[in-house]
């Protein structure tokens, strides 16, 4: 049914030539002038609070950090792009390692009913934790601001991950385990041939959504840490000079969209015609 | 272990036509589906009854041929093959093949199911393999993939080898299951309604084409049907079940057509009309008490 859906799309995008997609992306950028303009006369009439930045304004500051990513004058002021590296380092540590941790303990837990049901509780209790309000628990473990960074990303990133594996392996289609059973595969084979295959577009589902959330928190960490993009938009408050931090925001929507979509076309590669969650 | 008795085996090829391949003996099976009896259920109200599946079954199927069983819905006639299968277990009774009870599943027995249940995730050819590198684990590479080949070629896929299932039709994707379940070389080829999900045009084209197979394995085989015509085409016997609960077997016909068969052939036999009436009188009859009950 997916496969037939997957045609049909491919079908009409043939037939209409680009229709649809040139007419969303001529509002688009209708709104998008239309956004500018009012942006831009209201921040020059005053309309807006005092010291608003005018879009022309924070566009030139966008170009020009955008144009000077890599320079390094102390870490009080530096380049776009070494903070938005240290920030990515920063989520892809804590996140690689939330990863190592989630996945096969959500393989593990997710095979079994009685672990399933066992350590829903803890999941469900830790899950909807803001994950600033981990941050005093690592600043006293770690006494390092680096490293509770790291752990924060770590401790908010794991739960979407080991939740969707949970349910993904709990969830894999009896048939494919009655196939296994008549062919008389041993468990361990099973596991790697079958229950994980099956459960990946979940898994992977999970790991987009804990990338988003990763990149979320990243921000809120950085604030007390002396680098990154969240330090940036700190540090910038404090000149209280307002384009920069918009600039800020704009980059770090751009990466968001870029990790995300990388998710998505890993999802897209496992779920052969399956529909993703 | 058995993993050494697999090796042993000997490696499926075309002509196997004539070896003696498995018979199964059911003696007074009968399946219990356990009701919620526990204190926990009393409490909250939700306790049930004990159902009764089937009751007191006796089959012989002997080697090398093709049995149906055909039956009004839900009379039990999957938890029969799932038992045989070894999915499922009988309450009491004993189920055994040549002569040793059945105890679990197990490649000795292959399976064709309704919903064709391929991975999506593996090509035509890996779905094969990987059935044949479980049963076969210690088989050179090279022998394996032949295995693959051969049966990819017995079910008419060749093309289609390196394509995943969502990109197949669903007669394509059944002959997939088809191959994989021949590929290990099974004792017993058990089907459960493997066409109940085809339209009926590629339906009675694969029907066709399991005849044509058969007549080159004559492994004894077992099917699950809802349809008349396919029974009587394709089998030696075709057993007649009641409806359920408490489903018993009715009667056995023998199908007394020549092979190799075709649907005009089969059609044109002084018999056909006969056998045809005697089911349908059989199926409408207990369809009929069936609705009548749910409506009761």
């Amino acid at each position: 049914m997916a496969a037939v859906g997957r045609r049909a799309r491919k079908r009409r995008k043939k037939s209409l030539p680009g229709g649809e997609n040139t007419k969303a992306i001529g509002v688009f950028l209708l709104s998008l002038v239309v956004l500018l303009g009012f942006w831009e006369i209201g921040a020059s009439s005053g309309w807006f609070a005092k010291g608003m930045p005018t879009a022309s304004l924070t566009l030139k500051e966008l170009w020009w950090w955008l144009t000077n990513p890599f320079f390094n004058n102390g870490p009080n002021d530096l380049g776009i792009g070494w903070n938005l590296l240290i920030s990515l380092r920063r989520v892809a540590i804590g996140y690689i390692s939330a990863s190592v941790i989630a996945v096969p303990l959500g393989i593990l837990i997710g095979i079994s009913p009685i672990a399933s049901k066992a350590f829903n509780p803890y999941i469900q209790l830790l899950r909807p934790v803001s994950p600033l309000a981990w941050l005093p628990i690592g600043l006293y473990v770690f006494r390092d601001s680096e490293q509770t960074g790291i752990f924060i990303i770590m401790i908010s990133s794991i739960w979407p991950t080991l939740v969707n594996t949970c349910f993904g392996v709990a969830n894999v289609s009896k048939e494919y385990l009655d196939v296994a059973k008549t062919l008389g595969t041993s468990k361990l084979r099973t596991i790697t041939h079958i229950i994980v295959p099956a459960a990946l577009p979940n898994i992977v589902s999970g790991l987009r959504i804990s990338m988003g959330i990763a990149w979320l928190v990243i921000v809120a960490a950085e604030m007390l840490l002396g680098t990154g993009l969240g330090y940036f938009i700190w540090n910038e408050w404090n000149n209280l000079y307002i384009p920069n931090i918009l600039v800020t925001i704009i980059v770090i929507g751009l990466v968001g969209i870029v990790l995300d979509q990388v998710f998505a076309y890993i999802e897209r590669i496992v779920s052969f015609g399956r529909k993703s969650a | 272990m058995s993993l050494s008795l697999d090796q042993d085996r000997p490696v499926p090829s075309s002509k196997a036509g004539d070896q003696p391949s498995g018979e199964v003996s059911l003696r007074h099976v009968s399946k219990v589906f356990p009701g919620r009896t526990g204190w926990l259920d009393k409490m909250t109200g939700r306790s049930s009854k004990d159902f009764l599946a089937i009751d007191d079954i006796n089959i012989d199927i002997e080697h090398n041929t093709f049995v149906s069983i055909i039956g009004p819905s839900g009379c039990g006639k999957s938890t029969l093959l799932n038992i045989i299968a070894g999915l499922s277990y009988a309450s009491s009774g004993s189920v055994t093949m040549d002569g040793q009870p059945i105890e679990g599943p197990g490649p000795d027995r292959g399976m064709v199911f309704q919903n064709y249940a391929l991975m999506p995730w593996m090509t035509v050819v890996d779905n094969i393999l990987f059935a044949v590198q479980t049963v076969f684990p210690k088989m050179p590479l090279a022998q394996q993939e032949l295995i693959v080949q051969e049966h990819i070629q017995l079910v008419g896929l060749e093309g289609a080898e390196r394509k995943h299932p969502h990109e197949l039709s669903g007669g394509m994707r059944q002959r997939v299951g088809i191959a994989r379940a021949l590929a290990i070389d099974p004792q017993i080829l058990l089907m459960d309604e493997p066409f109940g999900a085809l339209d009926a045009l590629t339906r009675g084209f694969l029907q066709e084409e399991i005849e044509r197979i058969w007549e080159r394995k004559r492994k004894t085989a077992i099917m699950i049907t809802h349809s008349i015509d396919e029974a009587l085409l394709l089998s030696d016997k075709i057993i007649l079940m009641t409806r359920g609960p408490a489903a018993r077997i009715d009667e056995v016909l023998e199908v007394p057509f020549e092979r190799p068969r075709s649907r005009d052939s089969v059609e044109a036999h002084p018999a056909y009309r006969e056998l045809k009436h005697e089911m349908e009188q059989h199926l409408y009859r207990e369809t009929r008490a069936v609705e009548a009950s749910r409506l009761g």
